[in-house]
């Protein structure tokens, strides 16, 4: 056997046992499934709906992040400046704290009695069990996951691209806007999936905050603690095709066309 | 044409210093100096994209130095070409016309004809070879017509036979009346494109001037390296002779101010020989230490008996032909008209 080949095979024969140690959990939880309570469950309106709250909590806590986390990725991929390595350890602290509590911690802050909390809750929104609290402690544990990303994606785009666009004429926003992100997308689509992912399968922070209205995960738990693990199965194996099937379409609409700048 | 007045750049690793130069109409400047000397912070403070730390920045008589990159209509083209990867050869070269007040076509074709970009038009950027996507970079430069082309190092990352034809292109742009001003670290390129030329090094300037000049009387130490002089010896001077440091005499080839100055001599002004030249000349003898292959030459260096250090430049036919050789014992000589008082 050529050494080149044994060498790829040992490698293969190594990393192979992690793929399994996630293929191995994932694939019995689908062969040992009850699907007739799979099939049951799709009709389940507590299903339902807890999954659709999974899916648009998670998204719109990404659409914040990416509203402001986007300058700020920028501008940690294109500047240098004292205390920068301090500032992008404070973006990942969320990624190093225990979920639970990060869920305390947004409660804390949210609950009626500190100053965010009431501002909210004077305006009507309150943060406490809600969709709202949800949407918050989402936030919290997704920010590192999309800035990160994103911060990536902007470093691998030459600054001198964008240089020479603003000689030939653009402003800042129109090289951002018409260079940087276009080139930046890939890595940018990646980090919203990552975050919007992060937050779908979100169970420790939201469940301090926001036990009700439920979320998946959330139901997932109250059924096994309820009923036991066969009624929370079908449960989860929803849940984990609805994230596959996102991840897939998501991945596809990144990975596929890349539009020139049709605009001359 | 561009005038900059007591430029300085502050940066936390590098500073520019308190930069003056004029640049003319129609001239293609040259901007030289070691790696790290400044040349493309210089480069990019004259295009408004680094933040001055003091100075100004004239165009056509106008004090640019508040306005943005975009609207000093100043174009700029980089070593390693910067092209649009997600847009084709023709929309990377027609992107700067949205922004032009009135775009012309036939100059965009005129330049398409020039570069010899037609075939090329539909293509990804990254399938062109580095001497196309310099080429392409050129247009998209051109096609806006800006006042002044910054040119950093476009022949630098190209192969030899590319870089031929992009020195003709830029030799043609320039003929056409466009101001040039071109970073390099190549004094072969300066002499073969520029009509003038500053040499910095360490973010200061060190001379200015005509390209010849600058080749023939650099102005110190650090200018006389760059341009090859690599015979420097300091001395004494009184008259017409100088002792150096070593105490070896040289004849100059005329009277210099007395003092402590710098020697140089150019190596290809050095001849290598087995017999004494004749009293006419500076001649010393020593031996022979290497031989350094330079290209078409080679490069002897010699370490006379009185402890000089001196390299001739010798072309490979008259290397062979004379039979010089390591350790050998030699005469180095050369004219008192070559030796050059810094």
């Amino acid at each position: 056997m050529p050494r080149s080949l044994r060498e790829r095979l040992f490698m293969l024969s190594m990393g192979s046992f992690l793929l399994l140690y996630i293929l191995w959990p994932l694939g019995g939880l689908f062969l040992r499934a009850d699907w007739s309570l799979v099939a049951s469950a799709s009709h389940d309106g507590e299903v339902l709906s807890a999954l659709w709250r999974s899916i648009w909590t998670a998204a719109a806590a990404t659409g914040v992040i990416a509203l402001f986390g986007t300058p700020l990725a920028y501008f940690l991929a294109r500047q240098s400046f004292r205390g920068k390595s301090i500032l992008e350890a404070v973006i990942d602290v969320p990624i190093m704290i225990p979920h639970t509590v990060a869920g305390i911690a947004v409660l804390m802050a949210f609950s009626p009695k500190a100053p965010a909390g009431a501002l909210l809750t004077s305006m009507g929104f309150s943060p406490v069990n809600s969709n709202l609290g949800i949407i918050l402690a989402c936030m919290f544990v997704s920010i590192p996951f999309y800035v990160d990303a994103a911060r990536d994606a902007f470093y691998s785009v030459s600054p001198r691209t964008e240089k020479v666009a603003r000689t030939l004429g653009a402003s800042f926003p129109h090289v951002f806007f018409r260079i940087s992100l276009p080139l930046a997308r890939k890595g940018l689509i990646s980090g919203l999936i990552m975050s919007w992912a992060r937050g779908v399968s979100e169970f420790g922070a939201i469940v301090i905050i926001a036990y009700h209205p439920m979320v998946a995960p959330t139901l997932i738990y109250d059924r096994f603690a309820t009923f036991g693990l066969k009624y929370s199965t079908p449960v989860a194996v929803q849940l984990i095709l609805v994230c596959l099937g996102m991840f897939v379409v998501l991945r596809i609409l990144a990975a596929g066309k890349r539009k020139e700048d049709a605009e001359i | 044409m561009i005038e900059l007045e007591n430029l300085s750049v502050n940066l936390r690793t590098f500073r520019l210093e308190s930069l003056s130069l004029r640049i003319a109409p129609g001239e293609f400047f040259m901007i030289v100096g070691p790696s790290g000397a400044g040349k493309t912070i210089l480069l990019e403070s004259i295009a408004g994209l680094r933040s001055l730390a003091g100075g100004r920045v004239s165009i056509r008589g106008l004090d640019v130095t508040p306005l943005p990159p975009e609207r000093r209509n100043v174009a700029l083209v980089y070593q390693e070409y910067a092209l649009f990867p997600h847009m084709n050869v023709e929309r990377n070269i027609r992107w700067g016309l949205r922004f032009a007040a009135l775009p012309d076509d036939a100059h965009v074709h005129r330049l398409i004809d020039l570069l010899k970009l037609k075939p090329l038009l539909g293509r990804s950027p990254e399938t062109l070879s580095g001497g196309e996507q310099q080429r392409v970079a050129l247009a998209r430069a051109l096609a806006v017509k800006p006042s002044v082309l910054l040119l950093d190092e476009p022949l630098s990352a190209l192969d030899p036979s590319f870089r031929e034809d992009l020195r003709d292109y830029l030799a043609e742009i320039n003929r056409g009346g466009m101001t040039l001003v071109m970073v390099s670290h190549d004094f072969g390129e300066v002499l073969s494109l520029g009509n003038r030329v500053a040499v910095i090094s360490d973010g200061v300037l060190q001379q200015v001037g005509d390209v010849r000049s600058v080749f023939r009387a650099p102005a110190n130490r650090s200018v006389a390296e760059f341009v090859g002089m690599k015979n420097l010896f300091p001395a004494s001077i009184r008259g017409t002779d100088a002792v150096t440091e070593g105490g070896a005499t040289l004849l100059l080839g005329k009277a210099a101010a007395s003092g402590e100055r710098l020697l140089g001599i150019r190596p290809e002004d050095v001849v290598i020989g087995a017999e004494h030249p004749g009293d006419s000349r500076n001649a010393f003898q020593g031996k022979v230490v290497s031989i350094v292959p330079r290209g078409m030459a080679f490069e002897v260096i010699m370490r006379t008996d009185g402890g000089m250090r001196i390299t001739a430049r010798v072309l490979s036919s008259a290397l062979l032909s004379g039979g010089v050789a390591v350790g050998g014992e030699y005469w180095a000589s050369f004219s008192p008209d070559s030796v050059h008082v810094l």
